[in-house]
């Protein structure tokens, strides 16, 4: 049994069903990577696992405990973590403060919340020198250090991160996502949604392709990577791999 | 110019109680875009919870300390109980429905508690205790100031300092920040928004009621029809100080209070409230980010 395991999953926005029967797995130290064009569901996949939106049916349990239905402040303690999609960092607080809120359920230990803000600053040394600054005054790949540090401070067995790479320099996205695969071999589940097929398969383990709210696609990210329809649609081409 | 000063201080005075009432429609606003219209009427809720204890139990003969601090402390729990309850009530089944709807909510929610207070505590005008704290004073230059009015300006002071030092220096404080910027990446972190809301809601009940007991205090007598100006008069401080700012309430509050003191002192009573809303209506057409204007989102 997987870590985490998606079923069948239904998502409605009022009579528009967005996702028609998603499932996935992932597994501790692995990053599955799930990619595909806008408006395919990919967000919405992610928002639903945090709790954000309620799916109409389908099951989605977390060390076999069922998390559909939970309130997104509760999954949160139960090790899931998101990076939602644009950063959304708390502009007006500094980063200090935005970790600290990323601790929030661990408030009470002082301790705690400073060793992992410790194992942040370690590994986003960038952020360590800017701890006292207004948070919306950072870069852009400083705010997506801080949003995936913010994820961070939870310890979360799965880590969802929403389109990371965005708006970031070619050099700093790969960076990023370097960093999303040492997350994962340190022990996390990572959930990668990524418009950037070719990087995001360069790190992932494994990796599902959804196409209007269905998953079209999926396997080892290695055999997909070198999959004709993938690279048509995602690698370069425009085509969808459905009409393949 | 010793007119001045005189007016100066009574406008400190009284400005320090609206800038009491301002902050919580800041707080409320800041958080959940709501302008929270009982505000005024809380206040005069505090009021009449401090009258009763002072009066009607007779906590006015205790020591004096005992006295202040009972007739403080139990009408802003009181209050913030009766604000809790409006919110789960009143708001919360609303909050995401139409802003019009919640706003029209709100205008009920003030006369409700007018209305109450009026069958509860009757239409007659009630009167504090004249002698609780010492009316005397004494001069600096030509300026005369009293215990009370230094007294109850320490008291507010006290308050917004605490009320600062838990915005800035907490991390309950740091969420009700945060939600001022994006409830769902709140969320995203744990922070349960309805807890924080309540804060938020008896933060600003507590506020409300301190200062309808200093207002009491100051001005002995209370009515159940206080709230209304008070907490339009408030609600003027906040926007002119840019409402969801909470720096910006406390000065707005002094402001307004100054304007009326100075209005009152020289013109006439008569033209207070049309300067005061005369205010408020320019502020709203000129600069409707008010003083400290920013982005609303990016307030507190």
């Amino acid at each position: 049994m997987a870590l985490l395991e998606v079923r069948d999953l239904h998502v409605f926005y009022g009579n528009i069903e967005a996702l028609k029967g998603i499932s996935l797995d992932a597994q501790p130290k692995q990053v599955v990577a799930i990619l595909g064009g806008n408006g395919a569901g990919k967000t919405t996949t992610l928002r639903t696992i945090s709790g954000l939106l309620r799916p109409r049916s389908g099951s989605i349990t977390c060390d076999g405990k069922s998390i559909v239905g939970v309130p997104a402040h509760v999954i949160v303690g139960l090790g899931l973590s998101q990076v939602p999609e644009g950063r959304r960092i708390f502009n007006i607080l500094n980063v200090e403060e935005n970790l600290s809120l990323g601790g929030y359920l661990m408030r009470s230990h002082r301790q705690l919340i400073k060793e992992r803000k410790a194992a942040v600053y370690e590994l986003f040394p960038r952020l360590a020198e800017r701890r006292g600054q207004l948070a919306g005054t950072l870069s852009g790949g400083e705010q997506q250090m801080l949003a995936i540090g913010r994820a961070l401070m939870s310890d979360p067995k799965v880590l969802m991160l929403d389109e990371p790479s965005l708006g970031l320099a070619p050099m700093l996205a790969r960076s990023v996502l370097k960093t999303v695969r040492r997350i994962a071999d340190r022990g996390a589940a990572v959930l990668l949604v990524e418009q950037n097929a070719r990087q995001a398969l360069a790190i992932a383990d494994y990796a599902y392709v959804i196409e209007v709210g269905r998953i079209a696609l999926e396997g080892e990210a290695a055999a997909l990577a070198s999959d004709e329809r993938v690279q048509k649609a995602y690698l370069g081409g425009f085509e969808s791999v459905g009409s393949a | 110019m010793g007119v001045f000063l005189q007016y100066t201080v009574i406008g400190l005075t009284v400005g320090s109680f609206y800038a009491l009432v301002a902050l919580g429609y800041t707080i409320v606003y800041g958080i959940i875009r709501l302008i929270n219209f009982a505000q005024g009427d809380l206040s005069m809720v505090g009021a009449f919870l401090g009258w009763t204890l002072l009066v009607s139990f007779g906590f006015e003969h205790l020591p004096i300390y005992i006295a202040l601090v009972i007739a403080f402390v139990i009408p802003m729990i009181g209050t913030a109980v009766i604000n809790i309850g409006i919110l789960q009530f009143a708001y919360k089944p609303l909050l995401r429905r139409s802003l019009l709807a919640i706003l029209i909510t709100a205008l009920g929610m003030s006369l409700l508690l007018q209305n109450a207070s009026e069958l509860i505590w009757g239409p007659a005008i009630q009167a504090y205790p004249p002698n609780l704290l010492p009316l005397s004073g004494f001069f600096i230059g030509p300026v005369h100031v009293t215990y009370v009015q230094i007294a109850l300006v320490i008291a507010s002071l006290l308050l917004m300092c605490g009320l600062v030092a838990f915005v800035q220096g907490t991390t309950m404080g740091t969420a009700m920040r945060a939600l001022a910027v994006d409830h769902d990446a709140a969320r995203l972190m744990g922070i349960n928004v309805d807890a924080v809301i309540r804060v938020a809601f008896v933060l600003g009940a507590m506020l409300a009621a301190a200062s309808g007991v200093m207002l009491g205090i100051y001005y002995v007598q209370i009515q159940f029809t206080m709230g209304f100006l008070l907490g339009l008069r408030a609600f003027t401080a906040a926007v002119l100080g840019g409402i969801g700012n909470i720096p910006g309430a406390m000065a707005g509050g002094l402001l307004i209070g100054l304007l009326e003191a100075y209005t009152t002192g020289y013109l006439s009573g008569t033209w207070e409230d049309v300067v005061v809303f005369g205010v408020l209506i320019t502020v709203l057409i000129v600069k409707p980010t008010g003083l400290f204007g920013e982005r609303v989102a990016e307030r507190m």
